[in-house]
Parts: C-alpha cells; sequence; structure tokens
C-alpha cells in the first residue's frame, strides 16, 4: 500500500518537488563529459609551448571552437550540480548552505561566461 | 456562557517539548552510531570519497582554466605570462594536480555510469571495476604526461 495520492505519485516528483531533474542532468553531463574530455586533453597538447597567435589559429578552427564551447558549458553545469551536492551534505547551517549554494551557482555562470567569452573571442580571430 | 472548546490550544499545552534541547532523554549519554573514523579503510569507500575530492579540485582547476583562455583573448602579453606560468615548476604542479584530478573523476564518472545503468553491483565485480578504475586513471595520466612532455620538453 502506498500514501502517496494518485496525483503525487503520476507527478513524480517527491517530498522535495524537484523530481529527478537534478539526478538526470548531472549523468547527463556526465556522459557528455566522457568524450569531450579527451577533446580537452588533445586541446591541451595542441597548446604546449604555443604563442598567442597559434591559440587564435587554433580556436579560428570551427570545430576546435565548438567542441570547447560544448566542454566548458557541460563541464560548469556538472561542477555546479556537484558542488551544490557537496554543499547540501557538510555544511548544515542552513544559512551558510543557502549562501555557499547561492555562490558556487554564481560563480559557476561568471565562469562559465568568461571561459565562453574567451573562446568566442579567439575564434573570431583575437 | 460556556468556554469554547479549545483542543488544539489544551493539546499543545499538553504535549511534551520535544526540542533536543529542552529533551532530557537527547541529552543522556546515549550509544551513537559509528563513524566513518571507526571503520578500517576500504577500497570502496576511500575510492567513493576520493570521487567526491576530485571533483572539488576540479572546481579549483577550473580558475586556472578561465584564467588561462581569459588571458589568451586579453592579447599576447597576457598569454605569454599564462604560459610562463604553466612552464614553471609550480605551474607544473597545478596541471600535474589537475590531471589526477581528471583522470580520476573520469574513470570513477565512467564506473558511476555502470551502476546508474544496473551493472557491477555485486562485492566482487565492485572491487574489480575499483581496481581497474584506479590502472586506468594511472595509465591514462602517466600516458598524457610522456605525451605532455615529449611535446613540452
Amino acid at each position: 500500500m502506498s500514501l502517496r495520492t494518485p496525483l503525487g505519485r503520476v507527478r513524480g516528483l517527491g517530498a522535495a518537488r524537484e523530481g529527478t531533474g537534478h539526478f538526470w542532468a548531472q549523468r547527463l553531463t556526465a556522459v557528455a563529459l566522457v568524450p569531450l574530455t579527451f577533446f580537452f586533453v588533445v586541446f591541451v597538447f595542441l597548446m604546449i609551448g604555443a604563442d598567442h597567435a597559434r591559440a587564435v589559429a587554433l580556436m579560428g578552427n570551427p570545430l576546435v571552437a565548438v567542441i570547447m564551447l560544448l566542454f566548458i558549458v557541460a563541464g560548469f553545469y556538472h561542477m555546479k550540480l556537484g558542488m551544490q551536492v557537496v554543499i547540501e551534505d557538510y555544511i548544515h547551517h542552513e544559512g551558510i548552505k543557502t549562501a555557499s549554494v547561492l555562490l558556487v551557482l554564481l560563480g559557476s555562470f561568471a565562469l562559465g561566461t568568461a571561459c565562453v567569452f574567451a573562446v568566442l573571442k579567439l575564434a573570431f580571430g583575437g | 456562557m460556556t468556554t469554547p472548546y479549545n483542543g488544539f490550544a489544551r493539546t499543545v499545552r499538553g504535549a511534551r517539548d520535544v526540542r533536543p534541547e529542552n529533551n532530557k532523554m537527547a541529552q543522556s549519554q546515549r550509544p551513537l552510531s559509528p563513524h566513518l573514523e571507526i571503520y578500517k579503510p576500504q577500497l570502496t569507500s576511500v575510492l567513493s570519497i576520493f570521487h567526491r575530492l576530485t571533483g572539488v579540485g576540479l572546481a579549483v582547476g577550473t580558475l586556472f582554466l578561465t584564467w588561462w583562455l581569459i588571458a589568451a583573448a586579453i592579447g599576447p602579453g597576457a598569454f605569454e605570462t599564462t604560459q610562463a606560468f604553466y612552464g614553471s615548476w609550480f605551474g607544473y604542479l597545478v596541471l600535474f594536480g589537475f590531471s589526477v584530478c581528471l583522470f580520476y573523476h573520469l574513470c570513477n564518472g565512467v564506473r558511476h555510469l555502470a551502476w546508474d545503468l544496473g551493472y557491477g553491483f555485486e562485492i566482487e565485480d565492485v572491487y574489480r571495476s575499483g581496481w581497474a578504475m584506479l590502472a586506468t586513471s594511472v595509465t591514462l595520466t602517466a600516458v598524457a604526461w610522456m605525451i605532455g612532455l615529449r611535446i613540452g620538453g
């Protein structure tokens, strides 16, 4: 016997009213990051000892720029989700917890946007 | 005139205060459940803890990644400074830490995805995938550094 209402069951959002959205997004970005991480490592190899002109030339390749953008977006989103879980697990003071989660959310947005801007600027010629 | 029935107020007044600070039971020396430091470290728990630690390490690493990309976007001067930093001994240390976290989190993340699909939950499978993950991440890190040092050194 279930004590949940039929409506609650069909909505599937659970006690936190969030459902499995966080879990799903974490896994989706994780799957995306498996190939993207290998690409990123190759990109780093190509940038070893590179000067600015080489960085511009490399990012000028649309494939490189787009895959870097995907890596950045998936990576920072994955980071936001993961850091939020770490904070929620270990910080028990409600105010500090909320402030930390906000800081992670805004911080990952800010850093992610900065990285996206940098890649686009390089891609369009530095 | 009769007093209106106030069952709610009566219930509240009569209720036992269950807040821990006002509860004699909670203040008594009851046995606590054993916590992490009681247990002998096992491969399963240690790998799990390191998955979190490497995740936080990668989050710190994004600061260095952002600095590098932004410097490249600023121009040749700023980029030369960051490239020189990553060529210094401290830069190598940062890159080494980042690469260890990256490959560890990647390999153990794949292990987690397999669990999410329902595979590998038998205890011997968990240990086997744990050792395999460790070996793979060490190998990937070593190979990456051999390639990197060949290009850079």
